[in-house]
């Protein structure tokens, strides 16, 4: 029998080692799994190279692993919101490694590491800054530059609704990057707002299948930004 | 109230006139997406009964207006992370799709601000370079401005301190290469066509030989060059 559902967040982070890639979705505070981020925190893993959109700030999700020090690479395209003092000088996470993707670009790093795909051309970032030491290519009389996978060991993600089989269903722009890193990574743990049981998720309504998940576990009151109940 | 102009007194298009003169050029059944800031507010300048689709790369397609005070749904934000509604005909979709959107040449105007914008179309609007203070926030302007079908780009004609944004080569970090279709200033309308700039619409008060004048690069004057005007709005 297939049940990827797990009793409780220090069970679904459980083995997640140090100097692990960590995927964590989300963008602004929507499809943010902060609750798998705390625990993430409880459970002491470290030196982190961690992937994400960017921090909205230091108290929930991206911000709070690098505010306590558990980052030491944060791989992002908007890597902190304004009002927040993270990478600043001064500020602990001033040491933190920084590698700044366009946002198209870290979608699709990511998803061509769940689709076994190790690189591809894009024009975007030719001939900025962004694409500097990268390899380029002509086609077709164009410019492209060559950017890599992003392969995972670890999947932090989000969803509103799941099955025992792990199938998840998401709401509204709480999308965003939570299928593509549950496609990324040797490992996704997925925090929902609930598990259906024993009926399983209407098989035209699911967005992630179950093959790219490993855990589920539900957390009804999810953790959010202040104010963004 | 003296009968003397001041003569530090501002003249041109103020924001909100901007971002109405482009509005009145996006058409009927478009797909497009509005950058945070003067691009942001074009929805409400729309001519009645054009119906176009706002792409927000955040996994939104057909984005409405923000919601009534006390309807706010934190799971359904705008690029600028600020709750937001979805219209009639509107879709979610996840992050690579909502950037294949972009990156694969199906939104047919994206509409950016600037820093600088070169003779060639070379956009600059990410970062200020390595001598600001600030983490480099990239987000995704290099896509929309690679992607996108055409690149319209809203900015005032001179900085703060009076230097042309429109130049021949930029210094600052650019966003992407020859990427600009068109220019919407407070003085002027210009196209990038080609490798030359082509002004189109110049405010009544100035004239070509003026916006040449406030211009860092080479201009050439449209045959059927047009006076630019918009109505009066309150600038919020």
């Amino acid at each position: 029998m297939i049940d990827k559902r797990v009793a409780d967040l220090a069970a679904a982070v459980a083995g997640i080692e140090d100097g692990a890639t960590v995927l964590v979705g989300g963008f602004g505070d929507a499809g943010v799994p902060n609750d798998l981020v705390q625990a993430l925190v409880e459970q002491g893993a470290k030196e982190l190279t961690l992937v994400g959109n960017g921090a909205i700030s230091e108290v929930v999700g991206h911000g709070r692993l690098i505010a306590e020090g558990r980052v030491r690479k944060f791989i992002a395209s908007f890597p902190k919101g304004r009002g927040s003092k993270l990478f600043e000088p001064g500020d602990a996470s001033e040491s933190v490694e920084l590698e700044i993707v366009p946002q198209g670009t870290l979608a699709e790093r990511i998803r061509a590491a769940g689709a076994g795909i190790p690189g591809f051309y894009t024009a975007t970032a030719f001939g900025t800054p962004l694409a500097e030491g990268k390899p380029t290519m002509e086609f077709d009389g164009n410019q492209f530059v060559l950017e890599r996978a992003i392969q995972a060991d670890v999947a932090l993600i989000k969803a509103k609704t799941a099955d025992r089989w792990g199938n998840l269903a998401y709401t509204g722009t709480a999308r965003n990057f939570n299928p593509i890193m549950a496609m990324a990574a040797k490992r996704t743990i997925a925090q929902v707002s609930e598990i259906i049981d024993p009926d399983p998720l209407d098989p035209e309504y699911i967005v992630t299948p179950g093959i790219f998940v490993e855990r589920v576990v539900a957390v009804a009151d999810d953790l959010r930004e202040e104010g963004r109940q | 109230m003296s009968d003397t102009k001041p003569a530090a007194e501002k003249i041109g298009l103020s924001r909100l006139q901007i971002a109405w003169r482009a509005a009145q050029d996006i058409a009927d059944g478009s797909y497009v997406n509005l950058g945070i800031g003067m691009p942001m507010t074009i929805p409400r300048f729309l001519p009645e009964g054009r119906e176009i689709m706002l792409h927000s790369e955040n996994g939104l397609l057909g984005m409405g207006p923000p919601p009534a005070k006390g309807d706010e749904d934190w799971d359904l934000i705008n690029a600028g992370t600020r709750p937001t509604t979805v219209l009639p005909g509107g879709s979610f979709f996840h992050h690579a799709d909502s950037f294949a959107i972009v990156r694969g040449g199906h939104l047919d105007i994206s509409v950016l601000g600037a820093f600088q914008i070169s003779e060639k179309g070379d956009l600059a609007n990410w970062s200020l370079g390595p001598s600001a203070a600030r983490v480099p926030t990239v987000g995704g302007a290099m896509d929309l401005a690679a992607g996108a079908k055409q690149v319209y780009v809203l900015t005032d004609h001179c900085s703060r301190d009076g230097s042309p944004k429109i130049v021949k080569q930029c210094d600052l970090p650019l966003t992407g290469l020859a990427c600009v279709n068109r220019i919407y200033t407070d003085l002027a309308i210009i196209d990038v066509i080609g490798e030359g700039l082509v002004v189109r619409e110049i405010i009544e008060e100035l004239s070509f030989a003026d916006i040449e004048a406030q211009t860092g690069a080479a201009l050439r004057l449209s045959d059927d060059c047009k006076a630019l005007t918009a109505p009066e709005f309150e600038d919020a």
